[in-house]
């Protein structure tokens, strides 16, 4: 129970990051934290009570194995949160070149 | 020979990086071609390979690395890997249905088994090394551009 | 032998392998992008309207990705609200590829525009087709990534920023979707959504259901730009090049947000009152803050990008009052809008295109020297402000007689309200851009190339005669079959095994 109550505080952490912080590298940061505590919470769903990992091996019965689905899961959400951060940390680099500045209040050419 | 000895780490690193880069494809490798028996698969292994690359570029410096895989070979190598996974997947179409298992499965660990998964798990060891480390070589021409503009 | 259901993979496996071919041969071939992404788009368009009539023919269909049969594997289901977002999305994509031949020509590396583009609509398409719920948030992804590409496409100033504010607004959407889709796995066990609406059904609706309820309006809410979470369009949808501006507006809010509630709030969920209730409440807001905000624009794209915000506020409504006349009025309203919308922004681009600007303080007496670009915007600007007898009218009319039906008249009046706001808007626009007199910079004004008019041309005619589609004999092949497929609700499990 404890741990899911941390996944929520890394979540709720990675919110902050999000809306409150001025710098772009830091808004990159809080939005991977936020994908890394659903991926985390996601993976630890899968558990059942004295369950061993589910790898299929000649030597043991396929007895008392934890739910394998959502680890296959989490597998393909990192790759997208991979991707996703990769494209937004060259948007970063190219507004850097463009602006000078990383920081946000600065960049405000779009308003009304 | 001056310049290429400033660029990059110091000469320990170099040697280090000279000696491991052909263990860790080897690594890799082996953690692609065994993805059906055992943990990993065409995406931790493409991972490991574009790392072995991005460790040359990191120890040696731009120019020598971008003399060995130029930014061309990376795409190609790319979308290779993507059509390869594709071509796999519309093969399916013989046996009826789109990305059916059409090759003989073969008995459990062994090598050789489990029909077309290790050929796709080749396909996206070379689609996802070549991606990745495109990002890391997208990545340090931006910056190279940058300087070069002011 | 070939089968009805085999035409179902089709529509992911024809945009993907267009965009990984295009990107490994469009470098050195010049005119390749051009002509595959054309014909793709073509063959995308003419097997959707065959969907259709596999539709009306064989009844729903189920197709089982690798031999696995579902709720073992990944399932891929036709029925009628899919034909008909599918014949949205991939008319609306055809037509603008059309455009973007000749105005990509502008912007360099037209062949990433190209592979980036085809990447989108294979998760449009994707989503749309998909029957399980794992698929669906994993082409929802690969749609709005490219779409934050295509955003920043430019890489001038105001297109980078912009792209970013898109960019992290979507993933904190998209993660919002995750953990929902986390905690429903968890209650039912299973990923399909036959499957899910099957198990829902038996054990009931615990407390969980509700939390998931809010975390998906607030993921896809914020996809489909409703008005608490409506920030960032404005930013992205004039930044982008004129083409992608139009596939945004058009069809990937819809898609990606519309179509997804609808799908997992009548089918898988269950459509209780509050949840009806709250999308009505909603669907009134985005309509009138998008018109009140739209009302003070001198930017023309940014002008239309708060009318998106309205009208989709629009087809919210219509979809929320629940009743089937209600329902009808929302998706009717969406093709139209599609219609229309992009339309609107393809003028825009060919403005652009023409004088490079977007401020109408400085265009004027366009009328004479681009007299394709100005029929067709009049065209368009009646058809979103509802004059019969374009497409716009009927679709607003059903909306409001479903209103009145259900009685909301408060809903309807203020329907009615913003009705009215946007003609006002738009004959300002009219004014302002092309019957004013002409002012230097648009002396010089020339005519769109030709694959340009014939698109805008195109689109104008599907504008002109798509009220056709509520004749009786018509409406029964198309309209009422999404109508029907939304309606049945739960009962889409029973009905998804049964065509298996």
């Amino acid at each position: 129970m404890i741990l899911y109550l941390l996944c929520l505080v890394l979540f709720s952490l990675g919110i902050y990051c999000t809306v409150r912080k001025r710098n772009i590298i830091k808004i990159i940061v809080g939005i991977m934290i936020l994908e890394y505590s659903v991926n985390l919470f996601f993976a630890l769903i899968a558990y059942k009570e004295n369950g061993r990992a589910p790898i299929y091996s000649e030597t043991q019965d396929i007895l008392n194995m934890v739910d394998p689905l959502p680890h296959a899961l989490v597998l393909t959400a990192i790759v997208i949160g991979l991707a996703t951060t990769a494209l937004l940390v060259a948007i970063a680099i190219k507004i850097y070149e463009k602006y000078g500045t990383f920081d946000i209040t600065k960049i405000r050419e779009l308003r009304g | 020979m001056n310049k290429q000895e400033q660029q990059g780490m110091t000469i320990i690193v170099k040697t280090v990086t000279r000696l491991t880069f052909g263990l860790i494809l080897l690594y890799g490798a082996y953690i692609v071609l065994h993805g059906h028996v055992s943990p990993g698969g065409g995406f931790a292994g493409g991972v490991i390979i574009a790392l072995a690359f991005i460790n040359l570029m990191l120890a040696f410096g731009r120019d020598v690395t971008l003399k060995k895989i130029s930014k061309g070979s990376t795409s190609f190598f790319e979308s290779v890997g993507a059509i390869l996974f594709f071509g796999i997947a519309l093969l399916g179409f013989i046996g009826g249905c789109f990305f059916l298992n059409i090759l003989p499965k073969g008995a459990p660990f062994r090598l050789f088994s489990a029909g077309i998964i290790p050929f796709c798990n080749i396909a996206i060891m070379l689609k996802v090394g070549a991606g990745i480390f495109a990002i890391f070589l997208a990545l340090v021409l931006l910056e190279t551009e940058a300087k070069e503009r002011k | 032998m070939i089968r009805p259901y085999d035409i179902i993979p089709f529509f992911v496996i024809i945009p993907l392998g267009g965009a990984f071919i295009i990107s490994l041969i469009g470098k050195k071939v010049k005119w390749f992008p051009d002509v595959a992404g054309t014909f793709a788009t073509l063959a995308l368009m003419i097997i959707s309207v065959l969907s259709v009539w596999i539709v009306n023919k064989y009844g729903m269909q189920v197709y089982n990705v690798g031999g696995w049969k579902i709720p073992l594997g990944i399932g891929m289901v036709l029925d009628g609200f899919t034909c008909f977002m599918l014949v949205t999305v991939n008319l609306v994509a055809f037509l603008i590829t059309l455009f973007s031949v000749n105005y990509m020509n502008r912007y360099t590396s037209k062949w990433l525009f190209y592979a980036l583009f085809l990447l989108m609509l294979t998760g449009m398409n994707g989503v749309i087709v998909t029957g399980d719920m794992f698929n669906l948030f994993v082409f929802l992804e690969i749609a709005s990534v490219s779409s934050f590409a295509l955003v920043a496409f430019g890489t001038e100033k105001y297109e980078l920023e912009a792209a970013f504010k898109y960019a992290i607004m979507s993933s904190v959407g998209s993660a919002f979707i995750l953990l929902g889709i986390i905690f429903l796995y968890s209650y039912t066990s299973t990923l399909n959504m036959a499957d899910m609406a099957g198990v829902l059904m038996q054990k009931g609706q615990g407390n969980i259901i509700l939390l998931v309820s809010v975390l998906f309006l607030m993921g896809f809410g914020l996809k489909a730009a409703l008005v608490p979470f409506h920030a960032w369009l404005p930013d992205a949808h004039p930044s982008a090049p004129a083409p992608i501006s139009a596939m945004l507006s058009g069809i990937l809010i819809k898609t990606l947000g519309i179509y997804t509630l609808c799908r997992l709030f009548f089918n898988v969920l269950g459509a209780t009152q509050p949840i009806l209730s709250i999308l009505m409440f909603m669907g009134i807001l985005s309509m009138l803050a998008g018109v009140f905000l739209a009302i003070g624009q001198w930017d023309f794209k940014r002008l239309l990008a708060y009318h998106s915000i309205s009208q989709i506020g629009y087809v919210v409504l219509g979809i929320g009052i629940g009743t089937p006349l209600g329902i009808l009025g929302g998706l009717f309203h969406l093709f139209n809008h599609s219609i229309f919308k992009s339309l609107l922004f393809l003028n825009s681009g060919a403005i652009e295109y023409a004088i490079e600007t977007r401020d109408l303080k400085l265009m004027g007496g366009l009328s004479e020297k681009m007299p394709i670009t100005s029929k067709t915007s009049l065209i368009a600007s009646l058809s979103i402000a509802g004059i019969p007898p374009f497409n716009g009218f009927w679709s607003k009319l059903i909306i409001i007689a479903a209103c009145v039906q259900a009685e909301h008249y408060i809903y309807a009046a203020l329907a009615i309200v913003g009705s009215i706001l946007t003609l006002a808007s738009f004959m300002k626009v009219q004014k302002y851009a092309f019957y004013e007199k002409v002012q230097e910079l648009t002396a010089k004004a020339k005519e769109a190339p030709v694959f340009m008019c014939v698109s805008m041309i195109l689109f104008a005619i599907l504008c002109a005669f798509t009220g056709l589609l509520l004749a009786p004999t018509v409406k029964g092949l198309f309209l009422d079959l999404s109508v029907k497929a939304l309606t049945v609700g739960t009962g889409y499990a029973r009905l998804v095994f049964g065509a298996l």
